[in-house]
Parts: C-alpha cells; sequence; structure tokens
C-alpha cells in the first residue's frame, strides 16, 4: 500500500513533468503528423483501396518510435543527474526500484496517450471499409509493447550520462540494431564471418518478428515473454548503471 | 540521535573517508569542517543513504543506514550540496510533491507546507516556478524541502555557500531557530559560521577526524592561543631577549609589531615572564594583549600540516 503511494506520487510527478513543459507537446504533434504523414501521403493509404492498417500505419511505428521514443526518454535520468535532483530524490524515503519505476510507468502512459490520440486514422478505415477488428487491436497492443521496449532502452542510456543528446543517440543506435537484427541485408553481414549460431542468437534478438505476430493479431505467449523480458532486462540493467555511479 | 561508526568509503582506487566515527545528540548543532575533498560531502552522502559506504555504518535513532535505508531516510531532514530542486515545478507544487512522497495526506500535507512556507520566508515566491528564482531563493527551497517533515535530524551540506550576506543571516537563523529540539550537522568552510551557530566542531582531512571538540577547545589548541603581542619600537635586543623567555616557544616581529607563541600550557607563564621583562627592561610598550586561539589558524595547522604551514609563511 505504503509502495503503491510513493511510487504513484512519483509517476504523478514525473508526468507532470511531462505535461508541464512544451515538449510534450511539440512530441505529441510531431509525433501525429509524422504518423499521418507517413500513412496517408507515404504508404498511400487511400491508392490501396484497402481497409488495412498493418502495412501503412503499423508497420511504421517502429521507424517512427526510433526517433521519438529515445528524444521521450533521454531526460528522464540525464536531467537528474544534470542537474543534481538525482541527490534529492534518492534521498527521500524512496527505493531505486520504486524511482525507476515511476520514471519508466510515467513515460509509458505519456507514450500509451500519444498512441491513443491516433485514433483519427482507425476511424477513417471504419468510415471507409470494414477492417478486422481483431488485427486494429493486436496492433495497437504491438504498437503500446514497442513502445515500452524502447523506452526501456532509451531510460537505460539516460542513465548512462547526464548529456541528454548522447542519451538519444545512444538509445537510437541501440533500438536500430535490434530493430535490423533479423532484418536479411544486416544477418548477411554477420553470416560472412560469424558461425552460423551467432546469426541465429543475433537475430533472434530483434523486434520484428515478435511485433509483426502480435500485430497479426496472434498473441502467442512467446512473443509477449519477448517483450517482457527485455523490458525487464533494461530496466535491471538501469539499476545497476544507477546504484553504481550515482554520484558521478 | 546520529551514530557514525568507522565509516569507510573507497572510489576505484582512491580512499576518500578512512573511519570516520562520530556522534551528535538533540540540541546539538555540529559544524562539519575541512578543505575541498577532505571527504565531507562523501561521508554526508552515505549518512544519507544516497551512497553505501564500503565499510561502517551510520545509525539514526536506532535505525542502521546498512540495513534499512528507508527508515533512515524517514527522519533525515537533507540539503544537499547547491541545494538541487525540480526547477519546472512551482514552490508549492515542488513542496506538494515532497509530501506525497513523504506519505502525508491532503490536509496534513496543506498544514505542513504552510508552516514549511511560513518557517522559510517563502510566502511571496510560493505560486512561482523554481527556475525563476534567485539562488538564496532555491536554496530556502530546499531547507524547506528537508524540514517538511520536522525531522529529528537535519543534514546540511553547505547551507549557506553562494548566498550574499543576507541571505547567509537568514539561513543562519534559521537554523539557530531549528535547533533546540533536532540534531543538525552542516558542512562548511566559512569558520565565522561554526562559530556563530556550532555547539560543536569536527575537523576532517583527507578522510580522517582531526579535530573534534566546542569552537573555544578547538580555538584554545591553535598555537596563538593565549600568545602574547605589542608594539615596541626601538630597543635592538628585545628579539634575542625575547627568544630567551623560559615559557616562549617561537616570537615573530615585524615593523615593530613583536609575537610571542607560547610553548604548550604556558600561557600563563608566558604572560608574566613577559610582563615582568618589559617592566625590569621599562620598553615603552604599545597595544598589548593577550591574543585568542584562532579557528582558521588551527584549521590550516591540521589541514595542511607544519611544512606547509611554515612555507607558505
Amino acid at each position: 500500500m505504503d509502495w503503491m503511494r510513493t511510487t504513484g506520487a512519483l509517476i504523478r510527478r514525473e508526468l507532470n513533468a511531462f505535461f508541464g513543459s512544451p515538449v510534450a507537446y511539440v512530441f505529441l504533434i510531431v509525433f501525429l503528423m509524422l504518423t499521418a504523414f507517413l500513412t496517408f501521403g507515404i504508404g498511400r493509404y487511400y491508392e490501396n483501396g484497402q481497409a488495412d492498417l498493418r502495412e501503412v500505419f503499423f508497420g511504421l511505428h517502429p521507424w517512427v518510435y526510433l526517433i521519438l521514443v529515445p528524444a521521450a526518454a533521454m531526460r528522464l535520468w540525464a536531467e537528474e543527474r544534470r542537474s543534481g535532483t538525482i541527490e534529492l530524490l534518492l534521498t527521500l524515503p524512496v527505493t531505486l526500484t520504486q524511482a525507476i519505476l515511476g520514471k519508466f510507468i510515467a513515460a509509458w502512459i505519456f507514450l500509451l496517450v500519444a498512441l491513443i490520440l491516433t485514433c483519427p486514422v482507425v476511424i477513417t478505415t471504419y468510415y471507409l471499409g470494414s477492417p478486422d477488428t481483431g488485427m486494429i487491436i493486436g496492433g495497437y497492443f504491438a504498437s503500446f509493447l514497442l513502445a515500452g521496449t524502447y523506452l526501456s532502452i532509451g531510460l537505460l542510456t539516460s542513465a548512462m550520462t547526464r548529456n541528454q543528446v548522447i542519451s538519444f543517440v545512444l538509445a537510437l543506435v541501440f533500438c536500430l540494431f535490434l530493430l535490423l537484427a533479423g532484418y536479411p541485408p544486416v544477418t548477411e553481414m554477420f553470416v560472412r564471418w560469424a558461425p552460423a549460431n551467432v546469426v541465429r542468437v543475433v537475430s533472434a534478438f530483434s523486434f520484428m518478428p515478435h511485433f509483426e505476430a502480435i500485430q497479426r493479431g496472434v498473441i502467442d505467449l512467446r512473443n509477449l515473454v519477448y517483450f517482457a523480458s527485455v523490458m525487464v532486462f533494461m530496466l535491471f540493467a538501469t539499476f545497476l548503471v544507477l546504484n553504481n555511479r550515482k554520484a558521478a | 540521535m546520529l551514530e557514525i561508526r568507522n565509516l569507510d568509503r573507497w572510489f576505484g582506487p582512491i580512499h576518500a573517508v578512512r573511519g570516520i566515527s562520530l556522534t551528535v545528540g538533540r540540541g546539538e548543532v555540529l559544524g562539519f569542517l575541512g578543505p575541498n575533498g577532505a571527504g565531507k560531502s562523501t561521508t554526508m552522502r552515505m549518512v544519507t543513504g544516497f551512497l553505501p559506504p564500503t565499510g561502517g555504518t551510520a545509525i539514526v535513532n536506532g535505525c542502521d543506514v546498512t540495513l534499512d535505508p528507508i527508515g533512515v531516510k524517514r527522519q533525515i531532514g537533507y540539503l544537499p550540496e547547491n541545494a538541487p530542486v525540480y526547477g519546472d515545478l512551482t514552490v508549492q507544487h515542488f513542496l506538494e510533491f515532497i509530501a506525497r512522497i513523504r506519505g502525508y495526506n491532503k490536509v496534513e500535507a496543506r498544514s505542513r507546507i504552510a508552516t514549511a512556507i511560513d518557517q522559510c520566508r517563502l510566502q511571496k515566491v510560493a505560486q512561482q516556478s523554481i527556475d525563476t528564482l534567485s539562488k538564496g531563493f532555491r536554496q530556502r527551497v530546499c531547507f524547506a524541502q528537508a524540514i517538511l517533515h520536522d525531522p529529528p535530524l537535519l543534514i546540511m551540506d553547505e547551507p549557506t555557500d553562494g548566498l550574499d550576506p543576507n541571505q547567509k543571516h537568514i539561513v543562519r537563523q534559521m537554523i539557530r531557530a531549528m535547533s533546540p529540539n533536532k540534531a543538525i550537522v552542516i558542512s562548511t568552510h566559512i569558520l565565522e559560521e561554526v562559530e556563530e551557530i556550532c555547539t560543536r566542531a569536527v575537523i576532517i582531512a583527507n578522510g580522517r577526524v582531526v579535530a573534534n571538540g566546542t569552537p573555544a577547545e578547538l580555538k584554545a589548541r591553535s598555537s596563538q592561543h593565549g600568545a602574547v603581542a605589542f608594539t615596541l619600537a626601538g630597543a635592538s635586543t628585545a628579539l634575542t631577549e625575547l627568544q630567551a623567555l623560559p615559557a616562549a616557544a617561537r616570537v615573530s616581529q615585524t615593523d615593530g609589531r613583536y609575537v610571542l607563541i607560547p610553548r604548550a600550557d604556558a600561557s600563563s607563564r608566558l604572560v608574566a615572564e613577559a610582563g615582568a621583562l618589559i617592566k625590569q627592561r621599562n620598553w615603552p610598550v604599545t597595544d598589548l594583549r593577550v591574543l585568542e586561539g584562532r579557528l582558521d589558524e588551527l584549521f590550516r595547522e591540521l589541514t595542511l600540516g607544519e611544512e606547509q604551514i611554515r612555507k607558505s609563511k
């Protein structure tokens, strides 16, 4: 009970920090305009004549998130370290786990809000045709999980530095690697010199197959375990980094 | 109230804090002195549970910081160095956040915030965002945060650093008002501050406690304590004659101003001997006085080591 209330207070503080600053609104506007532009403009949504959002909408999210999620996450710990408020925060009766979860959950809620605000695309689809509702729910769910996974990476890189730009770039590279790890041009690069098993392991780390499976509406336990384990691993790594380098 | 036992901390190859032990009781204001890098902040960070100690521990009201850090954090109000606060919040919202974290319900939070704002004289700026405030106000906002839960132990890392003289005065007044029913530890390198508000002072150098006592006791330990000083023109043999006094350890003379440093525990004898000699020779001495020890001198003696002092002279 006590534990929940403290974590709740931390989540509330982080949400206030998001919505109290213009950064949040810039983020939301850019995110919505970018997804709309990519869906209707580049994705040729109207010309396709199909009431299917998989390729033209949800399929773009891994790429859009690549820029926007590290941007949303970079402030979380780097700013606390730069301004020294980390010392204030962690000398309040708060555990490091609570502090990490508070930031993570708050930022995830923020990304969820951004995701929910894309609903006009869905409404348009229902207006024009009769899409598969299961697939849309699956698409949103997959997108939400993917956002959380990117976010956990961004949180880790944010804890590693007091410089937000460094955090952003590291998170972007890290996410890009995991995004492309299963992509043939990348795996081919490894095939030339790495043993087959290594290639298989590297490509197994990729987001893409899991993301696509859930998006199709196939909610397989393996895919859920994949996303959950990446997030837990990243949060745990964040814990270790902060625990070791709090004062640095 | 606070008991520090053999606190030890390594940063990689650097041994920053080397077995510090001390106790602070209710009603005491302990001044924590030391040059930059002596380990003051590190010690405070370990006591407040921010950094885990490499060895030893700190106990606050029976709570061990290595075993129950949350229990310790509940009982401590901490003002970190440079008073970090969330600049994006208003003073009111910042204190509301602290109150929620400290677990107060709405009614109690409101009255505690009102008290803290009142005590730290923040009424005028309560609705301003902290980023727009001057350094003195930010310091007081952080101070308000530290006393919101009326903690039995208050730890402040350089609470008056970077403030103008008026602001320093206000912060010291607040500390003094608070001191009768709390244990307070403040770190500082402003020595006048120690004499003004501290009931006890600890000097640390290279991660060790090198002196611990009331400001008066520490002053008495400085080598200048009980020294005899006077101005005398002419009398060319005075220096050698004074040096021959049995109770004098050292005699110096600059521009006719003589300073006689006594041997250990011989200061009253020195006064008598010097007086007798002056009378006997009938020297035209003016401005004769017995000097009090000075904290800054002891501070330099203890933290620099004798040789470096002599060199700097």
